[in-house]
């Protein structure tokens, strides 16, 4: 079936008012997570289970096959609407006891959360600790909407910004919004959107781009992944109005190789925004025209470097270039190119929706609305978590992560992958806080919070982290290339207990010199794990030296 | 083209639009060392060595001066604590490869670099890519190219273009500061088509062999 181009906001507005006449809210509805954790718990097979035992039931349910609801740790997950009964750890066994209960219009207690010390129950959404303390603006709709269906996106409110901003505003006024509403990048710089957008909108040449960075490569982050696959009209929709704000003509998603799931729901999402109109010429009948196309990486990390990016966009190899003059204004093929992340997009249909008096009243003074971060380490929840900016991480290591693994205690949160920082526990009620969490050592980074407990070696993380940057480096300049070289080799060899006096020092060098003479992010912050070692963990990396020149055995 | 007035160094350089800082310094004879430029080629901005500070609206930063293009009022130092210590430290990473290659000799003399600094790696090649570019832009004939990346990558020469190509051209080992070029030209050569030197010595004359420079023996 396809659907005829809708050709004005109105035609799109009565279109909904029809997709949702045709809803009953009271219908039981089983939403199955097939985010990345669940469906490596074979969340597929429970789909199919409800699939099946719907099948003979006439309509009297409907399952819905989703994108990451978030509390991967207790996958597969699923919701029963209405009510939004969260279920957990469900088998295919489980399905006849579950769909017997909802049409009963009851709860299967024995599937429910359960708190790990108190043994209290929680039944809906709301109640349980995971969920109770996120604001869910970006990811909640993640369980309302199958990704393969725009329809489903758009009985949600979705496209209704993208209206707002054809209809009644100019791309001037869209910008400022954007601008007011402070929204920072959340791809790991927190540089001010509307300021980008701002500066590709006036650069002299009139041909533009703007493009999604859906290239999540910092180890330990899956939010932009959970965001992507789905909700993925959610991304196009911040695009499209970015796009019309900036005076683009064209947008690129650029994204992962290795995600075929992603990529089925993102091509399918172009599809039918093109077949419905919202992508394509004179967009709902306003005049604006716009395309968007889907890139894939070559498989590197560094081709998720903004200039990198680009060069692999034109088709070149994704090595990055010097940004003295910023790509957007010139970027790919030359031309003024806007470049923001997954999650920086997805802000933009809510901030122009309910505007940005609205979104600066979330979030702490200098960072505003909520963040999207990948929980993960020893914690005992791990998953994809939405809080206010300014949370304190207290918040989100004790009560949504529910505190470290195995009764253990913390020692050190990391934040930000290879190119963050680890800080120890007694700063536990820091703000989520751009600025803040720099200061410390700690940047946010793209959002991966990486819970480390008390048998953490810290010297350990470290070549952990630079042996992955390493590896990921395009190997274009010689203080990344040769300086993570000779950094791995220290810290190896501090690992194996082979370190020696002077050792520190030179890392001290190598980190300082890679850091400030690197072409490129990857080399500038690939020593940022390691500088904040030295200043919150140094006795540590010490004793591996002062125990071997002393003729001691090794220190682990 | 308009003008624009710079400081490097204490000095008031004038300079046009698009120019790089590395070629105003260059105008004004104030020297600045570097290892992966040259004047055939697009600046590439690998070897770092001429990283300079410039203190731009207010904001010192560390940049190539081969790529930063010149910008009115900007104050650039071509030395200064924390510039020599960067140039020392790379000094030290590419002697590690090559410590007997002469220009690298003379930075490390200039700079304090303790060519033993480091561990000493195995390829005595410091993918300057002068080759590389050379062969791409000069002579259009992409004979040799970068393979890998990260502490992997290398310069590779393609057998089948270099057997055609390489006999009567060999420009990239004069300009190689490691002699690395010509090294893996031979290899290619010995590997990949033996016996050709031969043939081909006795239509045209044999090209002269750089002497290679001797790399574990020393340090």
């Amino acid at each position: 079936m396809t659907m005829p181009k809708l050709q004005s906001a109105a035609e799109l507005e009565r279109y909904r008012a029809e997709i949702l006449a045709g809803r009953d809210p009271a219908l039981p509805c089983i939403a199955v997570c097939a985010g990345a954790a669940c469906d490596g718990m074979d969340s597929a097979a429970v789909a199919r289970a409800f699939l099946a035992e719907a099948a003979h039931l006439g309509g009297k349910l409907e399952v819905r096959t989703t994108g990451c609801h978030g509390y991967c740790e207790k996958g597969p997950n699923v919701v029963v609407t209405p009510g939004d009964i969260c279920y957990f750890e469900v088998a295919p066994a489980d399905v006849p006891e579950i769909v017997a209960a909802t049409l009963k219009g009851e709860v299967v207690e024995r599937l429910v959360y359960k708190d790990p010390v108190s043994g209290e129950k929680a039944v809906h959404m709301h109640e349980v600790p995971f969920y109770k303390h996120q604001m869910r603006l970006l990811i909640g709709d993640n369980p309302k909407i199958d990704p393969m269906k725009i329809d489903d996106y758009l009985a949600v409110g979705g496209y209704a910004a993208l209206v707002k901003a054809l209809t009644t505003m100019s791309p001037d006024q869209v910008l400022d919004e954007v601008k007011r509403a402070n929204l920072r990048g959340r791809g790991g710089g927190g540089f001010p959107a509307g300021a980008k957008w701002e500066t590709t909108k006036k650069a002299a040449d009139k041909t533009k781009y703007v493009i999604v960075n859906g290239h999540e490569g910092e180890s330990a982050a899956f939010m932009d992944r959970a965001m992507l696959t789905g909700n993925p009209h959610k991304i196009l929709e911040g695009l499209i109005i970015g796009a019309y704000a900036i005076g683009a003509q064209k947008g690129f998603m650029y994204t992962r190789h290795d995600m075929p799931l992603l990529e089925k729901h993102v091509r399918n999402a172009l599809a039918q925004a093109k077949e419905y109109g919202l992508l394509g010429e004179n967009i709902l009948g306003s005049g604006f025209d716009f395309e968007c196309e889907l890139h894939f990486d070559v498989g590197i990390f560094v081709s998720g470097e903004s200039s990198a990016l680009m060069r692999s966009i034109e088709g070149n190899p994704p090595e990055p270039r010097p940004k003295y003059i910023r790509t957007s204004v010139s970027g790919i093929w030359d031309k003024p190119s806007n470049l923001n992340n997954v999650e920086t997009w997805a802000n933009v249909p809510q901030i122009i929706n309910k505007g940005a008096d609205w979104f600066t009243s979330i979030g702490s003074e200098k960072s505003k609305g909520t963040k999207l971060i990948s929980l993960s380490g020893n914690v005992v929840n791990s998953g994809v978590v939405e809080v206010p900016l300014g949370t304190p991480l207290r918040t989100l290591v004790f009560d949504i992560g529910g505190g470290v693994r195995d009764g253990k205690t913390l020692k050190a949160i990391h934040f930000g992958g290879a190119m963050g920082g680890s800080i120890p526990a007694d700063l536990i009620d820091a703000p989520l806080d751009f600025d803040g969490m720099s200061k410390l050592g700690a940047p946010i980074g793209a959002g991966g919070l990486l819970l480390m407990d008390e048998d953490t070696d810290m010297v350990e993380v470290a070549r952990y982290l630079m042996d992955f940057l390493t590896k990921e480096s395009c190997g274009k300049c010689v203080p990344c290339r040769e300086g993570m070289a000779q950094m791995l080799h220290i810290l190896t060899k501090l690992t194996k207990g082979e370190g020696k006096p002077g050792d520190l020092e030179q890392l001290e060098d190598l980190a300082e010199v890679t850091g400030l003479s690197s072409l490129c992010a990857l080399g500038k912050t690939s020593a940022d794990p390691l500088k904040s070692m030295f200043r919150y963990f140094k006795p540590e990396y010490e004793s591996r030296i002062s125990v071997q020149a002393a003729g001691g055995s090794k220190a682990r | 083209m308009s003008e624009i007035l710079l400081t490097i160094d204490g000095k008031e350089v004038r300079a046009a639009t698009g120019m790089t800082v590395l070629q105003a310094a260059q105008q004004a004879d104030i020297h600045i060392p570097t290892l992966c430029e040259h004047e055939k080629l697009e600046s590439f901005g690998g070897c770092r060595l001429c990283t300079v500070e410039v203190e731009a609206r207010g904001k010192k930063s560390y940049v190539v001066s081969c790529l930063y293009p010149v910008e009115q009022d900007i104050v650039v130092r071509t030395r200064s604590e924390k510039v020599d210590k960067i140039r020392r430290v790379l000094v030290e990473e590419l002697m590690a490869h090559a410590p007997d290659a002469p220009e690298l000799v003379k930075l490390a003399e200039e700079y304090g670099a303790d060519r033993n600094r480091f561990e000493r790696a195995a390829s005595f090649c410091i993918l300057c890519g002068l080759c590389v570019r050379y062969c791409n832009e000069v002579k259009q004939k992409n004979a040799v190219g970068f393979i890998d990346n990260g502490p992997l990558k290398e310069i590779s020469f393609i057998p089948e273009i270099a057997a055609r190509e390489c006999w009567g051209c060999q420009e990239c080992f004069t300009i190689c500061p490691t002699s690395y070029a010509q090294a893996a030209y031979l290899l290619t050569e010995a590997l990949a088509f033996p016996g050709s030197r031969k043939v081909q010595a006795q239509k045209t004359h044999t090209p002269t062999i750089i002497p290679i420079i001797p790399v574990a023996m020393s340090g």
